[in-house]
């Protein structure tokens, strides 16, 4: 997992999306075991409070279940995944789009943009 | 049931002219990793030296665990000082056994280990090794104890980025629910993310106490900015 946190922002919010995105890459896959909360702050070299407020929330939502002494693992519901995966990509095109908005482009111009992007791989 | 690991109650020091201490009222609980931040003469290092018993205040009180400073306090608190005070001639090894005399809570296997990991021979005598392994030395003793309460003054002052890591590794690994440690430090963005709270003291007194992700969250600003934010206004810093 690629640990890197801004100051600007809450460390366990940043841990939260760092882990979701560890779930859509397939590197915690569904079904498959977290690591312990130890083990993750020592990785991303936070504090393991911290640490534990991230996986508390990630149960909350249903991306994790367990939590007992048998650890954590990551959930097989599909809905769950789904709902997740889309939720993320939404944040990301939101966050795009006000990049593109500071220079005064348009979400469409900025489709416009993307689209031409996919052109220039399909040549290559 | 959260405990205070720390109390301090119109805590005063004063030496000779100048009053290091001004009445300071702090609480902290256990289980939390804990910032103590301010400017070069702040009062750090006199509220840390007071909490181990090093010093006696000149007024207000002080508690450990919800006792006055005593031989029983002492036995629950692990300092390290700014300075060193071990012997530069003393072998690893001998420094290992007046910690194992001293401290009925020494964890001698646990500091082996952590030494064995960075290399360092228990037969090599402090002096002769470089400043950053020295440092590291003595944060490894300090962290082999199963204290309540560790005041770690300015732990990673004179070391190298990948030494820091490390010392802020070794901090965290061994995070026990139980203790609290407090980390004295003005170098606040190595450290800001291992904190769950934070204290800025300046001029003596307790200038704001907080959780470290709620500044974040309300405000959108890391510690060290709020830091530089709170400390610029301030005259005599």
């Amino acid at each position: 997992m690629n640990w890197k946190f801004t100051g600007d922002r809450p460390v366990y919010q940043q841990i939260m999306e760092t882990l979701r995105g560890a779930v859509l890459k397939g590197e915690l896959p569904p079904g498959g075991k977290v690591p312990s909360v130890r083990d993750l702050a020592a990785q991303a070299q936070v504090n393991p409070n911290t640490m534990q407020r991230a996986l508390t929330e990630l149960e909350r939502e249903g991306l994790l279940v367990g939590g007992g002494t048998s650890g954590r693992t990551v959930t097989r519901e599909q809905k769950v995944l789904e709902a997740m995966r889309e939720e993320t990509l939404r944040a990301l095109a939101r966050e795009c789009a006000e990049k593109f908005m500071v220079f005064g482009v348009t979400p469409t111009q900025a489709a416009g943009l993307l689209l031409a992007l996919d052109e220039v791989k399909e040549e290559s | 049931m959260e405990q205070t690991v720390l109390e301090a109650r119109g805590l005063t020091m004063r030496y000779h002219k100048t009053l290091a201490l001004d009445g300071l009222d702090l609480a902290l609980p256990q289980g939390k990793i804990v910032g103590l931040l301010g400017p070069n003469g702040s009062g750090k290092t006199t509220l840390m030296k007071l909490t181990a018993g090093l010093l006696t205040p000149t007024g207000g009180e002080i508690q450990v665990c919800g006792q006055k400073i005593s031989p029983v306090t002492k036995a629950l608190v692990s300092y390290l000082p700014d300075k060193s005070y071990f012997s530069s001639k003393q072998k690893i090894s001998q420094l290992l056994d007046t910690f194992q005399d001293f401290y009925p809570d020494f964890d001698r296997e646990r500091a082996e280990n952590m030494l064995g990991a960075l290399n360092i021979s228990l037969d090599a005598r402090l002096g002769s090794l470089s400043k950053g392994n020295q440092e590291k030395v003595q944060l490894v003793v300090v962290m082999s104890r199963r204290a309540r309460l560790y005041l770690l003054d300015e732990p990673i002052g004179g070391v190298d980025p990948a030494a820091r890591d490390y010392i802020l590794n070794t901090i965290i690994t061994n995070y026990d629910p139980q203790a609290t440690v407090v980390i004295s430090t003005h170098l606040i963005g190595d450290v800001e993310r291992v904190l769950d709270e934070f204290v800025f003291i300046n001029q003596g007194k307790v200038l704001r106490q907080g959780a470290a992700d709620q500044v974040r969250e309300e405000t959108g600003k890391s510690l060290d900015e709020l830091f530089r934010e709170v400390f610029k206004c301030l005259p005599n810093c």
